[in-house]
């Protein structure tokens, strides 16, 4: 993913070594596309030539006003092109019914855009119902979603959007426009809402999905920070959505285009770097993680055999719930099953940022690392010292 | 009857989208105990009704009356008035809905949207009017009878309904409108699916208070011969009888406490969930 060859190039994607991808998506090209509006001298988008290959993530990023949710809007044509074109696949969909174009392209917006007087299964199966799917293929449809996003479904299914916290409303959002399959979603600063440690969760989940189904994704953000960290590609927007550069997040951070860029970029693009790092690159400790309800002495013997001081305790789908120290399992009988909220995960493609962020704001010296058969270990802070010090002797050397 | 002021203003719907992540997970408790409040609050009214009709029933049957009186008075005759009454009430308020309801949708819709001030101006008049002066106008254009009360109780009452349809629609939150809009939903759907029934609360609030004015203002009916329970008061003035004045005021407050009640019922129960 990030480490695709130069955009400019085109579309020869080179896949990460041991990892064959899935590819659902289809590429979006767009040639000439225009915007104009009545009464305004310069067209807010302007004549923009872009390729999307299909299944990647591309970031679209600028100042606000720079025209690049406009573009995004024209791209289901919820802003329709006043001159352009716009081709899904090898296919023109420019004069394509907007309605029937727009449910095969998912659409997430910021708070999730979910449908208060609806509960999250019939706001996931809007989109299946639409396309006459019959009730059983909706709701079975919409547990595995719900699974997908790491939402229960007994749980939440027949919940109001109400009752749900910011980052759970943003997940039954993406949920939702994956409902009906779709090649392509559109991500209109979906996390722009929520706090940082709920948005660094929710970026991780999006990386996980992505790596799952493959779809091409393209996402508007004005956070650098979240460009760098989910995109493969970055394409960087001055005002009139003309196009600065359009790159990997390390060949934007390493060579700006343009000084325009490089502000934008920001001082901090050594520490930026640390964004680029995924928490998979390091090394990880690996201690003992057993399971709620299991026999407390045993665990504990084992982990004083094994010389660790905390043990990982996951729920039954091997999801971390908490992480007491040995002293305190050897104190009760069976593991309990108590939920701590304040236990700092991070998953494997969390970038070195955000494993730090999360230490920080849990008062913790590390956090555990969730991988997709559950835990994949634990990451302490002298391996994040570690890196930022290489890193710094890089820049310098 | 004070409601001339714009009404359903306060009803506003809070469509905005909590930011707030504290309040996650509303308990289920705590939300059927304040249904089960509003309840309660929805009991009071009925009660004082029911007392109200009790007391002039045992009134009427004890009171000694005149020849006059109890030919006004008397069962079948107060029947018809009401039935009469009611009637009024409700054929105003079917044509009501029917205009007001549309109407309010297509003045928020896209090019019909220019044409707002100028429908709201002929429904503020309508209602600014003094309706006595609308009816006698009315029926010396269209004729005496039940034909123009209907049509001036329907001129005097569309503004609530017309106002707080278009104030309920345009309080749906718009990125609502454009995710529906973005997922495929036809502009149709979008109305049916999503902005209607978000708007429920304001619309109702405001087809209340046009049922409440309609009960009220049907009494003037009498003058254009519509009939209704206004005769008994203008009877009553006429003939100095008292009895018949206070037994027509009566039982219009009663009727119009009565139907403001079960719009409040219906308000409660027809409120979407999840809001």
């Amino acid at each position: 993913m990030s480490d695709t060859i130069a955009a400019s190039t085109g579309d020869t994607t080179q896949p990460p070594a041991g990892n064959e991808r899935r590819i659902s998506g289809v590429s979006i090209r767009l040639e000439g596309v225009t915007k104009r509006y009545s009464g305004q001298g310069k067209p807010a988008v302007d004549a923009v030539d872009l390729d999307i290959p299909a299944g990647q993530m591309v970031m679209f990023v600028g100042p606000s006003g720079c025209g690049k949710t406009t573009l995004l809007k024209m791209l289901n044509r919820l802003v329709e092109p006043t001159s352009g074109k716009i081709f899904l696949g090898d296919e023109d969909v420019t004069g394509q019914d907007p309605d029937q174009l727009r449910r095969r392209i998912g659409y997430v917006i910021q708070a999730g855009g979910l449908f208060p007087h609806m509960t999250v299964a019939t706001n996931i199966g809007l989109v299946p119902g639409m396309l006459k799917w019959d009730k059983q293929r909706i709701s079975d449809r919409v547990d595995e979603l719900l699974e997908l996003v790491g939402l229960d479904p007994e749980v939440y299914r027949d919940r109001y959007p109400r009752e749900l916290s910011g980052g759970q409303q943003q997940r039954v959002g993406v949920a939702r426009a994956l409902a009906a399959d779709p090649p392509v979603l559109l991500m209109d600063e979906p996390f722009g809402a929520v706090d940082p440690i709920t948005r660094q969760r929710l970026q991780d989940e999006l990386i996980r999905i992505q790596e799952e189904l493959g779809k091409t994704i393209v996402f508007v953000t004005h956070d650098f920070d979240e460009a760098v960290k989910l995109g493969d590609r970055i394409v960087v927007f001055d005002v009139g959505a003309r196009v600065v550069q359009y790159d990997t997040p390390e060949a934007i951070l390493a060579d700006p285009a343009e000084e325009y860029v490089a502000d934008f970029v920001g001082a901090g693009a050594t520490l930026k770097q640390l964004t680029l790092t995924r928490v998979s690159d390091v090394e990880l400790i690996h201690p003992q993680v057993t399971r709620a309800g299991a026999d407390a002495a045993e665990v504990v013997r084992q982990a004083t055999a094994a010389g660790e001081k905390y043990v990982v305790v996951t729920d039954r789908r091997g999801r971390p719930i908490s992480w007491p120290s040995v002293a305190e399992l050897s104190r009760v009988a069976t593991v309990p099953d108590t939920v701590d909220e304040k236990l700092p995960v991070v998953g494997l493609r969390s970038t070195l940022n955000d494993a730090l962020d999360t230490m920080l704001a849990a008062s913790q010296g590390g956090v555990v690392v969730t991988g997709r058969g559950g835990v994949a270990g634990v990451m302490v802070v002298e391996t994040v010292m570690a890196a930022i010090q290489r890193t710094r002797e890089e820049v310098q050397g | 009857m004070t409601a001339s002021a714009p009404p359903g203003a306060q009803a506003y719907p809070e469509t905005e989208v909590d930011d707030a992540d504290a309040q996650v997970q509303a308990p289920a408790r705590g939300d059927s105990a304040t249904s089960r409040g509003a309840w309660r609050g929805l009991l009071v009214q009925p009660v004082l009704v029911l007392l109200g009709v009790l007391a002039f029933v045992v009134w009427r049957a004890t009171a000694g009356l005149s020849d006059t009186e109890s030919r006004q008075l008397g069962w079948d005759a107060l029947s018809r008035s009401i039935v009469d009454h009611l009637w009024l009430t409700l054929v105003a308020a079917v044509i009501v809905l029917l205009i007001g309801i549309p109407l309010g949708v297509l003045l928020t819709r896209g090019p019909f949207r220019r044409a707002t001030p100028f429908v709201l101006g002929v429904a503020n008049t309508g209602q600014a009017a003094p309706a006595i002066g609308l009816f006698v106008l009315l029926a010396t254009w269209l004729g005496f009878g039940f034909r123009s009360a209907v049509v001036a109780l329907v001129l005097y009452t569309v503004l609530p309904v017309l106002r707080n349809t278009m104030v309920g629609l345009q309080g749906v939150d718009a990125r609502l409108v454009e995710a529906g809009r973005g997922m495929g939903m036809s502009g149709f759907a979008v109305l049916m699916r999503v902005e209607l029934p978000l708007a429920v609360p304001v619309i109702l609030a405001g087809v209340r208070t046009a049922l409440v004015l309609l009960v009220g203002t049907a009494t003037l009916a009498t003058f254009i011969s519509g009939g209704g329970l206004g005769q008994l008061i203008v009877t009553g003035i006429n003939l100095s009888l008292d009895s018949l004045l206070f037994s027509g005021a009566v039982l219009v407050a009663l009727l119009a406490l009565a139907i403001d009640w079960l719009g409040r019922v219906v308000e409660h129960v027809a409120r979407p969930k999840g809001l």
